[in-house]
């Protein structure tokens, strides 16, 4: 008799605990739904170029050049391709061995890897280390790295924020590892307290629990905060006082629609325009601005990538990770890592050269590149209000304001009725919920239970992404939608909300 | 059919999230919950303890190598290891000091990466690459003048199979589902048997593939994965980051690398005997580092092993077009099964494919996929969680992946040059290889199977004793000794055969094929005088 090669029960126990919600149940339903005709609005990825955003013109030249550089040769060239995107197709072209096709260094391109240096530099006013920053298949791949590299086993704890961005939860679930959560105030718009970090790793470390990093998202993905150059200083301290790495998610510091807690560079303005300047605060910046003991010791890794920005370049897979304070043995071996992945792919690492070196003034490109950046985060910084204003004029919904990333975060107070349904359909009850929001109106959105929440509260996830001018046809559907929910669900006891 | 899948998955879906929720061994709930394990204040202990007795000045930080996952410090891979290191030095110095070497550059022999070392790219495929990636040029006039025509036909039918023609977008995890149709047609063609876009998984570059399934398969080193040796060390760098164990099975060397099932069963037994529970069986068809084909009657034997012990095949096929002599031809383990009779219910196969090999090599653009099939919806579930985990591959390297499964046909415009680009960079190899081949058999002592497939040579070298000795006393590897004082002498980097396996007491070192024909003689006679010295130093 033959055995069976694969069954389910024999799969690794840590793939099978892995949870991504982002890409789940509500997700393949409207996906079915799709199939089947209906139109669907897909708001659960920050996949802004899916939703319409048209890509940035000049680094799409600079790459398509790059891809067919016998085109370079050509004297019609001129005629589609302007002067200074031919000229940064030869500056990458002469950076890499081989052009697109050949493996790189496996760390990146050494020259987009100074021009990802140089642009530390003149955004935090401290000098980086190129050897010290590797470019990665995305952030997703770097946050995956780093994290195989500092959990052991189940003993091993990541301390992330509650509510999360799920790759943390996946890749720690996937690792063997424990997640430690540490709640955000949803009260204080989502605020971060170094008081309840005490409590989450004095807990952990009580059941045996070896907490080794901590995970930061600035701006917040999903809750859409902007961090305090305080409230990051305390937590630089917290990390200097508990030995921990901290992994700074900052893949949306170009994504600020407040005004209160931008970070604008302060010597800049000769040579990079307002565009690029906006900035949250960065933790690498804060950590030198402490100096010693926590400018030494803490470690730092922090994340970047092209798909968010005003780039939304999603589909190209770039990122890099730079680190600070990581032992020169240890960063040998997280290279070592990576050259198993030989290489990321190139063309991302172009796009990321040419987001950290955008045209500048003077340069062909660079008004038409200023329009289209500026039209992109301007548009975005409306829809950002337009959806925190609609969530809450909808009955039995509070959001805080989205001060950064793609996201609106509301809290959907659900009757006790509803919950009992959601429970007689087997389905977690926002879960529930967003399955018949979507039914009835085609939103797809990622129900609150998988970014984690407080018990007996209840949200969901949509992007800011869909197009300015469908904004307030969605917000209406979703109201009606609501509305109708509320009334059907109603009962005389008051909220779920204990 | 479809929705059924769906369904199920659901069920999965709702199924494991209550687990998550009652049981959730992994997310410490607010509410204390005793955990299995050392009582706290012994645990802080031993945490303690490990911090005061690391030395190194940088002891008080979280993360030293004293600190980092003992699979990581575990996992070795040669072709990007101390030698190349060397390499990369060397190349630096060579700038400014050009007089002190015995040579004027560094020839990488040392990895498959074509196009590093000169080859051109396919012009048809990166046509269309430039198109869709800046898809405006399609609406411009003067585009005609600059591209094929089929490449602008290929790139809008392209554009059309992706959702709102957004290159830039995130895709389906698995990738864009009109680039999997593409593909699955083009393997049927390959094949002969249908092929399944569902089944299709595109990655970036076939190495997270071979990742994704060791951390499927692998729960703890209880769990053995059976790979050639000597291999790729992708394979015994997975299997240690994902804490499994590699059974080892020898190919021999006598017959060309043969693979023996005797050899297979031997060891398959062997593990079993230790407790091991052997999940998978690698193949690597054509060979790396050996360059070997395989006949298809052996194939066909692998085949029934796996079927009859319940294992996974994991077939690695980046190299399914390199194929260099008239009397070997690549088949796929797919169709072998499939000519076996064999349906998805009677074995589990997954064939890895890759763009950075055959004739296009293009290593830089990461695209690849596995054709999963034998698995079930439960299985198959898992697989694409983890790789939506990932979101997904990189587009260009996706549609990369679909243009070298479906390359122009006679009658496309770019047909004839496409033909003359494929025929002369695949004849070419084979001239390099053989060349090779025969310089390396005419050195004393080396003895090299010749290269029927891949990019590789991999020559073996009767060390005599005293080299052995000399390189005991560096504490290096003698095979290892023998490539830096290559590196050393004429600049070419290859790898030794020790960072692929080998059988104990002998040596080899891996080449590509890869440097351009006007370099070959060049590094033939380095190679051969630097032998002739080396062995006149330490002959017995």
């Amino acid at each position: 008799m033959s055995l069976k090669a694969l069954d389910y029960e024999s799969l690794n126990e840590n793939v099978k605990n892995c949870q991504y919600a982002v890409r789940g149940e509500l997700y393949l339903r409207a996906s079915e739904l799709q199939k089947e005709g209906k139109k669907i609005i897909f708001t659960n990825v920050g996949n802004p170029h899916a939703l319409g955003q048209k890509p940035l013109t000049f680094p799409r030249q600079v790459v398509s050049l790059c891809q067919a550089p016998f085109l370079l040769d050509d004297p019609n060239v001129g005629m589609i391709f302007p002067a200074d995107a031919i000229a940064r197709a030869k500056h990458y072209l002469s950076l890499t061995s081989g052009g697109l096709g050949a493996y790189s260094d496996s760390r990146g391109l050494p020259g987009v890897r100074k021009e990802v240096a140089e642009f530390i530099e003149r955004r935090d006013g401290y000098p980086s280390d190129p050897e010290l920053i590797f470019l990665t298949d995305g952030a997703s791949k770097g946050v995956m790295q780093i994290l195989n590299c500092v959990i052991r086993g189940q003993k091993d704890g990541i301390l992330v924020p509650v509510p999360q961005y799920p790759l943390y939860s996946a890749t720690i679930s996937l690792l063997g590892g424990t997640l430690v959560p540490y709640y955000l105030e949803e009260s204080e718009n989502w605020g971060l307290d170094v008081n309840n970090l005490r409590q989450s790793v004095a807990q952990a470390r009580s059941q045996g629990i070896t907490v080794r990093a901590m995970v930061i998202i600035n701006p917040g993905n999903p809750t859409g905060q902007c961090l305090s150059e305080a409230n990051i200083r305390e937590i630089l301290r917290f990390c200097c006082d508990e030995r921990l790495v901290l992994l700074g998610d900052e893949v949306y510091q170009q994504n600020i629609y407040q005004d209160e807690r931008p970070f604008i560079s302060s010597k800049k303005v000769t040579t990079m325009s307002f565009i690029v300047l906006h900035f949250i605060m960065n933790v690498a910046k804060v950590l030198m601005d402490m100096g010693a003991p926590i400018s030494k010791e803490v470690q730092l890794i922090s994340f970047h990538t092209v798909s968010k920005g005003y780039w939304g370049e999603c589909g190209q897979r770039g990122g890099y990770f730079e680190m600070t304070n990581i032992p020169p043995r240890t960063v040998e071996e997280i290279y070592k890592v990576a050259s198993i992945a030989l290489s990321p792919n190139v063309s991302a690492q172009i796009f990321m050269g040419l987001m950290v070196s955008p045209p500048k003034p003077g340069d062909i490109s660079y008004d038409q590149f200023v329009r289209e950046s500026k039209g992109i985060l301007e548009s975005l910084r409306r829809r950002a209000r337009m959806m925190t204003d609609g969530f809450n004029s909808c009955k039995n919904v509070v959001c805080n304001f989205t001060e950064g990333a793609m996201y609106s975060f509301p809290q959907i107070k659900l009757p006790s009725k509803a919950i009992q349904a959601a429970k007689q359909a087997g389905k977690v009850p926002d879960v529930f919920y967003c399955l018949k929001l979507l039914e009835a109106t085609g939103i797809s959105t990622v129900p609150g239970s998988g970014f984690g929440q407080k018990e007996g509260v209840f949200h969901l996830r949509t992007t800011i992404l869909p197009a300015e001018e469908e904004m307030p046809e969605i917000m209406d559907s979703f109201k009606k939608f609501n509305d109708e929910f509320m009334s059907q669900y109603a009962d005389n006891f008051g909220y779920s909300r204990m | 059919m479809r929705r059924f899948l769906i369904n199920q998955a659901k069920g999965l879906v709702d199924h494991s999230r209550r687990q998550h929720h009652h049981k959730s061994p992994s997310f410490l709930s607010p509410q204390p919950r005793p955990l299995a394990s050392s009582p706290p204040a012994l645990s802080r202990f031993f945490s303690s303890t490990s911090e005061m007795s690391a030395s190194d000045s940088t002891s008080s930080l979280p993360v030293t190598l004293d600190s980092i996952n003992p699979k990581v410090l575990k996992c070795e891979y040669a072709v990007r290891g101390e030698i190349v290191n060397i390499a990369q030095k060397l190349q630096e110095d060579l700038k400014t000091n050009k007089d002190a070497y015995p040579f004027d550059e560094i020839i990488y022999c040392n990895i498959g990466n074509p196009q590093s070392l000169g080859q051109l790219p396919i012009k048809f495929f990166r046509e269309v690459l430039a198109l869709c990636d800046h898809a405006s040029l399609l609406d411009e006039s003067e585009t005609h003048g600059l591209f094929s025509t089929d490449s602008i036909d290929r790139a809008w039918r392209i554009l059309d199979h992706i959702p709102g023609r957004a290159t830039g977008a995130y895709s389906h995890s698995q990738g864009i589902k009109g680039l999997r149709d593409v593909i699955a047609a083009g393997i049927e063609a390959r094949d002969g048997f249908p092929a399944d876009p569902n089944d299709i998984f595109l990655t970036d570059g076939a190495s997270p593939a071979v990742h994704m399934m060791m951390q499927l398969l692998l729960s703890s080193e209880k769990d053995g994965i059976l790979s050639p040796i000597p291999q790729y060390p992708l394979y015994s760098a997975s299997i240690a980051l994902h804490g499994g164990s590699l059974v080892p099975y020898y190919l021999d060397e006598a017959t060309g690398w043969g693979l023996e099932i005797s050899d297979l069963k031997k060891q398959l037994e062997e593990a079993r005997s230790k407790g091991i529970s052997v999940r998978a069986l690698v193949v690597i068809n054509p060979g790396n580092p050996t360059g070997q084909v395989l006949a298809e009657e052996n194939q066909r034997d692998i085949v029934n092993f796996c079927k009859q012990e319940g294992l996974v095949l994991l077939a690695d096929e980046v190299y399914q077009e390199n194929v260099y002599v008239p009397d070997k031809k690549f088949h796929s383990f797919k169709k072998v099964a499939r000519s076996l009779g064999y349906g998805e219910k009677d074995i589990s196969l997954v064939s890895f494919q890759s763009v950075s090999k055959g004739y296009y090599g293009e290593c830089g653009k990461r695209g690849g996929y596995m054709e999963v099939t034998g698995f079930t919806s439960d299985v198959r579930e898992q697989i694409y969680k983890m790789a939506s985990v990932n979101l997904c591959s990189n587009i260009s390297g996706q549609i990369l992946a679909s243009l070298v499964m479906s390359p122009p046909k006679p009658g496309d415009d770019s047909y004839d040059s496409y033909m003359a680009e494929r025929d002369g960079i695949l004849s070419s190899m084979a001239k390099r290889a053989k060349t090779l081949e025969d310089a390396l058999n005419s050195l004393e002592g080396v003895t090299c199977n010749r290269a029927e497939g891949a990019m590789y040579l991999f020559p073996r070298i009767n060390l005599p004793q005293k080299a052995i000795e000399a390189a005991e006393a560096e504490k290096t590897a003698p095979d290892a000794f023998y490539c830096k004082r290559l590196l050393n002498a004429t600049g070419v980097v290859v790898v030794p055969g020790s960072g692929f396996g080998q059988v104990p007491g002998t040596w080899h070192f891996r080449c590509t094929i890869l440097p351009q024909e006007d370099k070959i003689p060049a590094i033939v006679n380095r190679l051969t005088e630097f032998h002739k010295s080396f062995m006149d130093e330490f002959r017995n």
